[in-house]
């Protein structure tokens, strides 16, 4: 019982970090069609701001909830005003130069905090289930999630600036005609991607050992999570997740953590494989 | 359509001849070694990505593959010349199946570059998690992140006591560019490398003229792993250990970068980019003022925007513009274009 109980919070835990870590990448890359090779670096920055803004005293919830998001979408804002505005609908072009972006942000990062490994503590303690300690944190990243998920489906389903940039991305000539400035609502599109990206780095930083080049870890996992997905923005986030998380839990389970990513991975080719348009290609069309 | 196949082969002899006989009197042949072999690998990115229209982000896969496979043969076999040729077969065949895979799939740009990427992510934590006595092959431990030193280096073929190293082994790999470069050449003007580059300008065209579309890009991708791994070889070589870094997403930064710098679509460009980038990287290892992957990345930003198709082919144009005027014929080799690009 107890097993079973520590079992479901871990994949439940594993399912949930892969929604965290594909979340901003998937309204970067899912509606934007931006391929954000420095997505990793975003969620990089995110935690170094969550270590530094603890680091001068301030709450360490507040630093992880407000301020990572609030510099990263800044740092974001910067980047799409300098680079990414020039190459909108140039795929090819935007992978090369985000990725040219993300070795500019592991270089800045290393000047700056040096390449060392920096790291704060979990705020929340474990606690024990029968002979088990569970982390404490695991259930907060959870919950952090499944907010940010229906935060999400409320903002693109429920309001007016949701409606307005999905109409934007499906066609901007429309909502131009219909009296939208297209590149602002990318630009704040952007914005928001880069605070969801800033966001997950922050929540994420206690669990790891923070060094400028963290970011690499993420963004494989980030782009076949999105890529899975499919065209459906967050049912595909989360049916890519689950099924991944599931997989590489299990492997994780049965085997090591080690066989548990690879097996993670091979799911991905496989998938990508079979079913080129990402599951929600496939299952659950039109939603969104 | 310019010189004949002749006088081609003719100008490459004579100028990398010359670069031969040149370049060690400027940089020693220790680092001149390194060089050369980063042009190799430029150049296998080069071929399928410029002229195949391939964007694979896991060349360092076939890379590092080569290079294992050379380490570990080697220190099986103990001599290096049945070696050598495993770490051109292994990534071939490898590649061949991945490519298998993708093409007859019928994936494209986005997915290929990440099913790539996968891919050397994979084998780079494969291969990182492998420090344990239980992974061996043969008498070989493949010794995770701390790599596999201490193998059999080159030696002359049929004697294991006669090594190849220091300048006579910057000759070794400079030839066998010069060498590389010349069958890529004859691949090209083959009509072979013609229909892969039909294949870049229009998939659905080639198609429906009744060539298949997948295998020739699945042998043109096996063709660029083949390079890969013999760049992968020679690098053992010169180290003298393999570790799990030449796997990484890093090595795989810098092949893109390289091309891109370099210019796509060009025989000439890759090398030069990645000769070029890794002299200057090099350089720049010797100062701490400003670290070294940021300038790389700012350069890759630069050129993305400013100069996308690369020096090579803008340094061309330029000297066209200038000299085109005057009639002069420009120098032949800085410029030289692919013809079937």
């Amino acid at each position: 019982m107890d097993l079973s109980f520590v079992i479901l919070v871990e994949v439940l835990y594993g399912v949930a970090s892969l929604v965290l870590i594909s979340a901003g990448l998937a309204v970067v890359f899912g509606m934007m069609k931006v391929i954000n090779l420095a997505h990793g670096e975003f969620m990089m920055m995110g935690g170094y701001a969550t270590i530094t803004a603890v680091g001068l005293g301030v709450n360490v919830f507040v630093a992880m909830l407000v301020i990572a998001p609030l510099v990263v979408g800044l740092i974001g804002l910067i980047v799409e005003r300098l680079v990414i505005r020039h190459l909108y609908g140039r795929l090819v072009d935007t992978m090369l130069a985000t990725w040219g972006l993300s070795l500019v942000f592991i270089g800045l990062a290393t000047m700056i905090f040096g390449n060392t490994t920096t790291g704060i503590s979990t705020p929340i303690p474990g606690f024990a289930v029968g002979g088990y300690q569970v982390n404490g944190y695991n259930f907060f990243i959870i919950i952090v999630t499944i907010v940010l998920v229906i935060a999400m489906f409320a903002v693109l389903r429920g309001t007016r600036a949701g409606l307005i940039a999905r109409g934007t991305m499906q066609r901007s000539d429309m909502a131009a005609a219909l009296g939208y400035s297209p590149d602002r609502i990318y630009m704040m599109t952007f914005f928001c991607g880069s605070a969801l990206s800033g966001l997950a780095g922050a929540v994420l930083a206690p669990l790891v050992g923070l060094v400028p080049t963290s970011g690499g870890a993420y963004i494989a996992k980030a782009f076949i999570t999105v890529i899975a997905g499919g065209p459906s923005l967050i049912a595909g986030l989360v049916s890519s997740a689950t099924s991944f998380g599931l997989v590489s839990q299990f492997f994780t389970f049965a085997i090591s953590p080690v066989i548990g990513e690879v097996a993670l991975l091979i799911a991905a080719v496989v998938l990508l494989r079979t079913m080129p348009q990402g599951i929600t290609g496939r299952f659950f069309k039109g939603k969104l | 359509m310019g010189r004949s196949a002749s006088q081609d082969v003719m100008i490459t002899l004579v100028v990398s001849a010359m670069l031969i006989w040149l370049l060690p009197l400027m940089i020693s042949t220790y680092t001149l070694t390194v060089l050369v072999i980063y042009g190799m690998l430029g150049l296998s990115l080069g071929l399928i990505w410029g002229f195949g229209g391939i964007l694979c982000f896991g060349q360092a896969a076939f890379f590092g593959l080569g290079a294992y496979t050379y380490a570990i043969a080697a220190i099986n076999i103990g001599e290096s010349t049945l070696p050598m040729i495993l770490a051109v077969l292994v990534p071939a065949v490898f590649a061949a199946l991945l490519g298998a895979m993708m093409f007859y799939g019928r994936l494209t740009d986005v997915y290929l570059g990440v099913i790539t990427l996968v891919v050397t992510l994979i084998l780079f934590k494969f291969v990182n998690s492998t420090a344990g006595p239980q992974y061996v092959i043969g008498n070989a431990r493949l010794g995770g992140f701390n790599g596999i030193p201490g193998f059999q280096t080159l030696n002359v073929p049929g004697d294991p006591g006669a090594y190849i190293w220091g300048d006579p082994y910057f000759y070794v790999c400079a030839i066998a560019l010069v060498i590389v470069f010349l069958l890529v050449t004859w691949l090209l003007r083959s009509s072979f490398g013609r229909i892969a580059v039909g294949i870049r300008e229009n998939e659905v065209r080639m198609g429906l003229m009744g060539y298949d579309v997948a295998a020739r890009k699945t042998v043109l991708f096996a063709i660029g792993a083949a390079i890969a791994g013999l760049a992968g070889a020679l690098f053992a070589n010169w180290g003298e250990i393999v570790t799990p870094n030449l796997f990484s997403l890093g090595q795989s930064a810098e092949i893109i970068i390289w091309c891109i710098v370099g210019g796509l679509g060009t025989r000439f460009g890759p090398i030069v980019g990645a000769a070029g980038l890794a002299y200057l990287k090099f350089m720049l290892g010797q100062q701490s003022m400003i670290d070294n992957t940021l300038v790389m990345g700012l350069i890759l930003v630069l050129f993305v925007l400013f100069l996308p198709r690369g020096l090579v082919p803008a340094v061309a144009s330029l000297l066209n513009s200038i000299f085109g005027r005057t009639k002069r014929k420009p120098r032949p080799r800085r410029m030289r274009r692919a013809r079937h690009g």
